[in-house]
């Protein structure tokens, strides 16, 4: 009985003494590695599910300028690293990752989110927090709409992607008829009716505009009754996984129409999806073409020996928005004497940022925290592999 | 507005049939389960997606090792559907023999919530697996029969329009009426099938006649579930891409067709996928020509549940099913 106990209390002592020098070995560590302060970026994109391709991209590229970047901060006794988040996708996950975020006081910004309707619920976590974040990918009127002081996005609005998309289907490719799918999220809703508006005041007629479950596979009601009404063009408002079975679908039915979509379906997985049939698919993408400019050659070098994998549309997105934040970071630590600055100072000097000179883009946002010298891209697919070619660059 | 639906109306039905014939194999692995154990098997949308997994992995593999060219398609097809359903009749074998047999005394709210935590298992063990190479779960899968078949419909009456449809429509459909005609066989005239009823009518006394009753909960899973893998594969030849998530809204959907046909009859599942499918098909195309803009095609599912729920108001056991006596 007596020994028993004895093994007990042996084994509840071990137990409590692992836990305290676990505890002081994790406060060991924010105190910083070899006696410097750190300081940490976090990003939050899904790095699981199924756009997990594009959240990817935005996480390598922080960490490609995070890397670039180290040593400068080492040089001020700064200790930079990134902690990658996984928002999946879901605005709850996300929000939840925002909640930890927020209490890890060494994270002084944020890179994020993919999607609009993640970034919108996270951002108020953010801005009770007083921590800057910049998105290199979400392109809903409401994410910056609302007026919060720390969000910030370094691409265009799709207020502006869906009349651009507009402008080229009637203005260019001369479309009379369209038919508008979009997939009732707040991103595919959003930039069909801007889409759909903007079409409309240019004289095209939209002859059906219809919506489709994310998630599901077969859309060929939809497209059948797409078919029946012969249109010169169909948008879709939504994302790649919806968008290459829609396009893959339509082809089927022997709609060889140009089919259009926005930034969603710029994805090495729409061509993956969609086969040959991708051939006469145009995009708007808020995100160029990097091959086309030297920085960008030399950013897709590095890209490719660091990670072995190829860029994705918003990698050089990532890569900037990251720049941006830590430009801001050194001169709020420049102005704070050397010392780590606090979360408000970040997000101040990011919204001050009117010239920074990313890769494709300039970077300085306005009294909101949109992108003053964010552009729209078209593309289109003229065979089956990724990237499209890059045909107009539209600016504001 | 008429004439737009006629008009349709050949390439709805072409649409509505395949995907009709995929929730009928489907259902029937619901209905089949239920009508021996009285359990809904949730985990059976799962193992129909872990079916179009395993059959995109051996189509893979074959054509990495050139396999597929020196063949015709339909062998390899072959192939492929007769692997994924031995490997899914297993899975589900398993999966009954792990997962729901040491609870069959338990009640069965346990069994119930046993089954959905075994299909969110499943759904991130083939995620998990899916995400190993490539780091993206939505895989693609080379297309085995390509070739656009023009139905000229409009030749048998002007107002209809043309139908267009792949071939891989033909295939999916014979091979799932082939699978419903097997299944009705062997349920009806073998002896593992009479033995299968009298289980499902009752247990015990089935087990006093000499029935191996766990034996033939087993066969039951096994058949299942070797249709459900099949009609994964099937899945997959059509749509040419799947995830680790197709299984939770397709079986839904099956469900609700098991339940529109009478749950527990497999004869009823069948006419419940076939009829889910053709609506959904109708209502995609139609809804928004019919109310005039005012429902798009996004209402669908509404438009076929609605009729579900109609239908059990007036026939709560389901078209085919019988209401049952309650065992005393």
């Amino acid at each position: 009985m007596k020994s028993k106990k004895v093994v007990s209390l042996i084994a509840t002592a071990a137990l409590a003494f692992g836990i305290i020098s676990g505890c002081s070995s994790s406060k060991g560590g924010s105190s910083g590695s070899g006696g410097k302060q750190v300081i940490k970026i976090a990003t939050q994109s899904p790095l699981s599910g199924g756009s997990a391709t594009l959240g990817e991209a935005i996480k390598l590229g922080a960490q490609l300028a995070i890397s670039d970047q180290k040593k400068a901060f080492a040089k001020k006794g700064f200790d930079l690293q990134l902690v990658p988040y996984d928002d999946q996708a879901d605005p709850k996950k996300g929000v939840s990752n925002a909640q930890q975020i927020g209490s890890d006081k060494s994270i002084l910004g944020v890179i994020g989110h993919l999607n609009s309707g993640v970034t919108i619920p996270s951002s108020e976590i953010y801005e009770k927090n007083q921590l800057a974040m910049i998105s290199p990918a979400a392109t809903a009127t409401d994410v910056t709409d609302r007026g919060l002081k720390v969000v910030n996005r370094v691409c265009a609005r799709d207020d502006f992607q869906g009349p651009a998309g507009a402008d080229f289907a009637v203005n260019t490719l001369k479309a009379k008829k369209i038919f508008v799918i979009q997939d009732k999220t707040a991103y595919g809703s959003g930039l069909a009716e801007a889409f759909r508006d903007a079409a409309k005041k240019l004289g095209a007629d939209i002859i059906g505009y219809e919506g489709i479950t994310v998630g599901e596979k077969d859309f060929n009601g939809v497209i059948s009754q797409a078919a029946s009404k012969k249109p010169d063009l169909i948008y879709f408002g939504g994302v790649y996984a919806e968008g290459g079975l829609i396009i893959k679908q339509a082809r089927d039915k022997g709609l060889d129409i140009p089919i259009m979509g926005g930034d969603g379906l710029d994805s090495s997985s729409t061509v993956q999806i969609a086969g040959d049939s991708v051939k006469n698919v145009y995009l708007t993408s808020v995100a160029g073409d990097v091959t086309k400019v030297a920085a960008g050659k030399k950013f897709v070098d590095a890209y490719k020996a660091k990670f072995g994998k190829g860029v994705e549309s918003y990698s050089s997105y990532g890569y900037d928005a990251t720049g941006v934040l830590l430009k801001a970071i050194m001169s709020a630590i420049d102005k704070n004497n050397g010392k780590l600055p606090t979360r408000e100072a970040v997000s101040q000097a990011v919204r001050a940022i009117q010239d920074y000179q990313g890769i494709i883009n300039k970077v300085g946002f306005d009294n909101k925290g949109d992108n003053k010298f964010a552009k729209v891209y078209i593309f289109k697919f003229d065979k089956a592999a990724y990237p499209a070619v890059q045909q107009k660059a539209i600016s504001k | 507005m008429l004439a737009h639906i006629i008009q349709t109306l050949p390439q709805v039905i072409v649409d509505g049939l395949t995907l009709g014939v995929v929730y009928a194999v489907v259902a029937i692995g619901y209905t089949m389960v239920y009508g021996i154990l009285e359990l809904i098997n949730f985990a059976h949308g799962e193992i129909f997606m872990s079916g179009a997994f395993i059959g995109t992995t051996v189509l893979l593999i074959l054509s990495s090792v050139g396999f597929l060219s020196s063949v015709p398609a339909i062998l390899a097809f072959i192939i492929i559907i007769v692997i994924a359903s031995l490997a899914t009749g297993f899975l589900g074998m398993g999966i009954e023999r792990v997962a729901y047999r040491p609870l069959r005394s338990a009640p069965k709210l346990i069994t119930l919530i046993t089954a959905i935590g075994v299909s969110f298992l499943l759904q991130d063990i083939v995620r998990f697996i899916a995400e190993l190479k490539t780091g993206n779960y939505i895989v693609s899968a080379p297309s085995l029969f390509n070739d656009k078949i023009h139905l000229k419909t409009s030749a048998i009456l002007p107002q209809f329009g043309d139908a267009l449809f792949k071939s891989s429509f033909l295939v999916v459909l014979i091979v799932a009426i082939i699978m419903l005609v097997a299944l009705d066989f062997f349920v009806n005239r073998t002896k593992w099938g009479m033995a299968m009823r009298a289980v499902a009518q009752d247990r015990e006394t089935a087990s006093l006649m000499s029935i191996n009753v766990n034996k033939v909960i087993s066969v039951t899973f096994f058949v299942g579930s070797a249709l459900g893998g099949a009609t994964g594969v099937l899945f997959m030849i059509q749509y040419g891409t799947i995830d680790p998530y197709i299984g939770f809204i397709l079986g839904i959907k099956a469900f609700t067709a098991a339940v529109l046909g009478g749950i527990g009859n497999i004869r009823g599942a069948m006419v419940g996928g076939l009829l889910i499918g053709f609506l959904e098909m109708f209502a995609a195309a139609n809804l928004s020509t019919l109310t005039h803009g005012a429902f798009g095609a996004e209402y669908k599912d509404i438009f076929a549940f609605a009729i579900l729920i109609a239908v059990l108001i007036f026939k709560p056991e389901g078209l085919f099913g019988k209401a049952v006596v309650e065992k005393v």
